[in-house]
């Protein structure tokens, strides 16, 4: 099953390279991973997405937690949550496209943020089957380059991740 | 840097330079013992050790005898090893030393130079990334980048090295950095809001394991590294005697419980006894203590869980428990603690008495097969019984170390080690080269002791250039060479699995030992009879003060039995020719 593991970890360099490394060393899915400093600088927060049996994701959220950086761990699958994750699609606009693309564009909540000549870039955020959704739905050969920022996520409510 | 780790009460500070920090460290940590070897990046730290008088520099011949030597000095003691080596090639060759201890637990502490801090990621001499490189096989490492940092990481270190489930950290200090000033604190303590062990087990699952325990008809305990790491085999006597519960030791468990006990079944899982390995299928309530379900104590997981038992794991990290089998009350907590509490528990319970004559009956059925039997030859000596004689004459008191191989087997099976901390081996890693400087280590925890080095004539020559640091320490090592001619434990799977091709086990042009021995001062002696083993024994073991070597040509073709193949499960074990003839004529 997929799922969504956020953690803390003091903002050290080479903290990031050690949770890369245990995920390659033991075999385990990344499906995208992010991080970036959090409101207190000496911690980084970082979400990772990854898909495992249940077996697995017990091995792998022990052994997070078994590295010395890390402070706190969280599988946000054990209850509600959200996640986002931010595209950017420069797409085709010209002829048919060009009104097709903005149609699709305020469909799902995206906004253009660059104007070319030829083509339009759409920034867009939601969950990751979101942006899948966005990108099945508009014409393939129109698409000229995507970037995407791997998910982010954050507990409902009082789930709080904090040290 | 974690700022709460800097709560230092001296206000005594004195400044000094980096590399006399880091000596004032090590110190302060009351180490008694440094193995290293000097090159460039290390050179002022070489400086600063000249001019103390705490610990002692044991100058070895090869960086991994120097982590290996620690290694060992740590298993035999308990306290922290800790080895010095240089940049690059020096921290290169500490890496297979780092990764035994490693996948054995064993806490140390490695301190490897580095280039200058502005010279790192330009290629520079003898630049290597050596925390890039020691990730996968630490428990923690450092890189070092203001002198300020020194004092409170190298604390860190040894802390982390320490506690909870033990391991190797790597300090790495670029050169620079020792030459600069800082004002000395040594911490007092360490606090690490990222790090906090757990060593109290929970009080309402130690419950329900001693009341599990209580109602087993079919009980097994099964101890492993983490007993003798934590220091809990007095607690875990009590329990067992307390219950009168057949128990094993994993071969990183030897000496975890007295082997002379008859409560004690011998080791278990590949090389195990059958009684071990049987009990261990067929129980119905299993404590596990501090040990792992390796893949070489359990065979294959599938059988081994083919068969219903409810398991108990007692263990300081949460990722052993439920790793390879799936664990019905796990306790997470260090073994000396959570067997205490046990013990008290039990001790409250109005009836403690167990009902296992039946069981008992069931398991000395097993013993009765004597699986550790060989046939004795009086024209060619037998590996078994050069072991058998050690374990007399040494009465059981010496401190053993291994290499990796058939030797390495027939020592655990045959040499009953009734205390915790005498049986030194690689395990995990299952490295050749560990028996000499393990024996080093040993000594130099325990210099009035006997110490036994059984090796094989491939791995010895792994890390044989120790002979010379034994040589120049006046180290009454006796080497014990189970000399087959062969890369038996290789020659013994291709005669199994790939129909006698015996392909590059054989080893031609060995070194002529005894002379090899003494050219480095030592005592050399070839041992070609059977009859003569045990006088050579007691005369090499009388020369108290020399470091003695002992080349016993043994028996070419002997395997190691019983043996559980790969794949295979735990109940399903080759038994030595001996043994199944003799069965086959029983019955
Ligand atoms: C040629 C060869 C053949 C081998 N054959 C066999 C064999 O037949 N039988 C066999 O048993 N092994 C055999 N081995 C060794 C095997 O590979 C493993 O190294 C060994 O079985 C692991 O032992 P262990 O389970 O005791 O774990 P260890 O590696 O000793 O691990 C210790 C466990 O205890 C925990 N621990 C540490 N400290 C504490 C504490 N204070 N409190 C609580 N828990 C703690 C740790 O977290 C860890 O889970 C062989 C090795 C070689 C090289
Ligand atoms: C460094 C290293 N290389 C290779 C191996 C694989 N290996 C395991 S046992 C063995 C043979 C050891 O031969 P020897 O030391 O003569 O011992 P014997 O089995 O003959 O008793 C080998 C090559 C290993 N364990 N370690
Ligand atoms: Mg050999």
């Amino acid at each position: 099953m997929r799922h969504i593991i956020s953690l803390l970890m003091e903002n050290e360099a080479g903290a990031l390279s050690r949770v890369a490394g245990l995920f390659s060393a033991r075999g385990y899915n990344i499906e995208s991973l992010t991080v970036a400093v959090t409101e207190d600088p000496t911690l980084s927060r970082m979400t990772i997405v990854t898909t495992g049996s249940d077996d697995v994701i017990e091995q792998i959220i022990k052994q997070l937690n078994k590295l010395i950086d890390v402070v706190k761990v969280l599988d946000l699958n054990d209850g509600k949550h959200i996640e986002r994750e931010l595209m950017l699609v420069k797409v085709k606009a010209t002829g048919v496209h060009k009104d097709e693309m903005k149609r699709m564009c305020d469909i799902f909540r995206g906004r253009i943020i660059d104007v070319a000549d030829n083509s339009y870039t759409i920034e867009l955020t939601g969950s990751c089957s979101k942006l899948d959704a966005f990108i099945e739905a508009i014409d393939r050969s129109a698409i000229l380059e995507t970037v995407r920022t791997g998910a982010s996520g954050i507990g409902r409510g009082d789930r709080i991740l904090k040290v | 840097m974690d700022a709460s780790a800097h709560s230092a009460t001296d206000t005594h500070a004195k400044s000094m330079t980096g590399a006399d920090i880091v000596v004032s460290c090590l110190n302060e940590e009351k180490v008694k013992f440094v193995f290293g070897y000097p090159g460039g990046a290390v050179l002022h730290i070489y400086d600063a050790l000249y001019k103390q008088n705490g610990f002692k520099h044991i100058l070895v011949r090869h960086e991994q005898a120097a982590v290996h030597a620690a290694d060992a000095y740590s298993r035999a003691t308990g306290d922290v090893g800790v080895a010095l080596v240089t940049s690059g090639p020096g921290a290169t060759n500490a890496v297979t030393g780092i990764a035994t201890a490693y996948m054995d637990s064993i806490p140390l502490v490695v301190i490897s130079g580095q280039v200058p801090v502005p010279a790192i990621g330009l290629d520079a001499f003898q630049e290597v990334d050596m925390v890039g490189v020691t990730r996968p096989c630490v428990k923690h490492n450092f890189l070092v980048k203001h002198v300020k940092d020194i004092a409170p990481t190298i604390k860190k270190a040894f802390f982390i090295a320490k506690t909870g489930r033990p391991g190797p950290v790597v300090v790495d200090i670029p050169k620079d950095i020792t030459a600069h000033v800082a004002d000395f604190i040594y911490p007092k303590t360490v606090e690490m809001r990222s790090y906090n062990p757990i060593l109290k087990g929970h009080s309402g699952q130690i419950k329900k394991a001693v009341k599990l325990l209580l109602g087993a008809k079919r009980p097994m305990i099964y101890t492993g590294g983490g007993l003798v790491l934590g220091n809990g085999a007095a607690e875990l006597v009590k329990l067992a005697k307390a219950l009168n519960f057949p128990v094993t030791n994993t071969l990183m468990g030897l000496g975890g419980y007295p082997a002379t006990d008859k409560q004690f079944v011998g080791m278990l899982g590949m090389h195990g006894t059958y009684e071990a390995n049987m009990a261990m299928q067929h129980c119905d309530v299993l404590l596990a203590v501090g040990a792992r379900f390796d893949d070489r104590v359990i065979g294959n997981p599938k059988h081994f869980g083919g068969q219903k038992r409810t398991i108990i794991h007692i263990d300081v990290d949460p990722s052993s428990i439920s790793k390879r089998v799936k664990v019905d009350v796990p306790i997470v907590g260090d073994v000396q603690s959570v067997l205490a509490d046990m013990n008290e528990i039990l001790a409250q319970e109005e009836n403690q008495s167990t009902d296992t004559a039946d069981w008992w009956s069931q398991i000395n059925e097993w013993r009765g097969i004597q699986s550790l039997d060989y046939t004795y030859s009086d024209s060619v000596i037998k590996p078994q019984y050069v072991v058998q004689k050690l374990w007399e004459v040494t009465k059981g008191e010496a401190y053993v170390t291994s290499d990796v191989g058939q030797h390495q087997m027939w020592a655990a099976q045959y040499y009953k080690f009734d205390k915790p901390r005498r049986w030194i081996n690689s395990g995990g890693l299952g490295t050749m080269g560990v028996g000499l400087p393990y024996a080093m280590g040993c000594q130099f925890a325990d210099k009035h002791a006997q110490v036994a080095c059984i090796t094989g004539e491939g791995s010895i020559q792994m890390n044989i250039q120790e002979l010379s640091t034994c040589a120049q320490y006046g180290l009454p090592i006796k080497v014990i060479l189970l000399n087959n001619r062969y890369l038996g434990m290789v020659r013994q799977w291709q005669e199994f699995f790939y129909e006698n091709r015996y392909s590059e086990s054989y080893m031609d042009s060995l070194p002529d030992f005894v002379k090899l021995a003494e050219s480095y001062g030592h005592v050399g002696m070839r041992i070609t009879n059977p009859a003569d083993v045990e006088g050579a024994l007691k005369e090499a073991f009388d020369r108290k003060d020399k470091f003695v070597f002992m080349d016993f040509l043994t028996d070419q073709t002997e395997n190691v039995f019983p043996m559980v193949e790969n794949g295979k499960g735990l109940s399903e074990m080759v038994l030595s020719p001996s043994t199944a003839s003799r069965l086959k004529g029983e019955e």
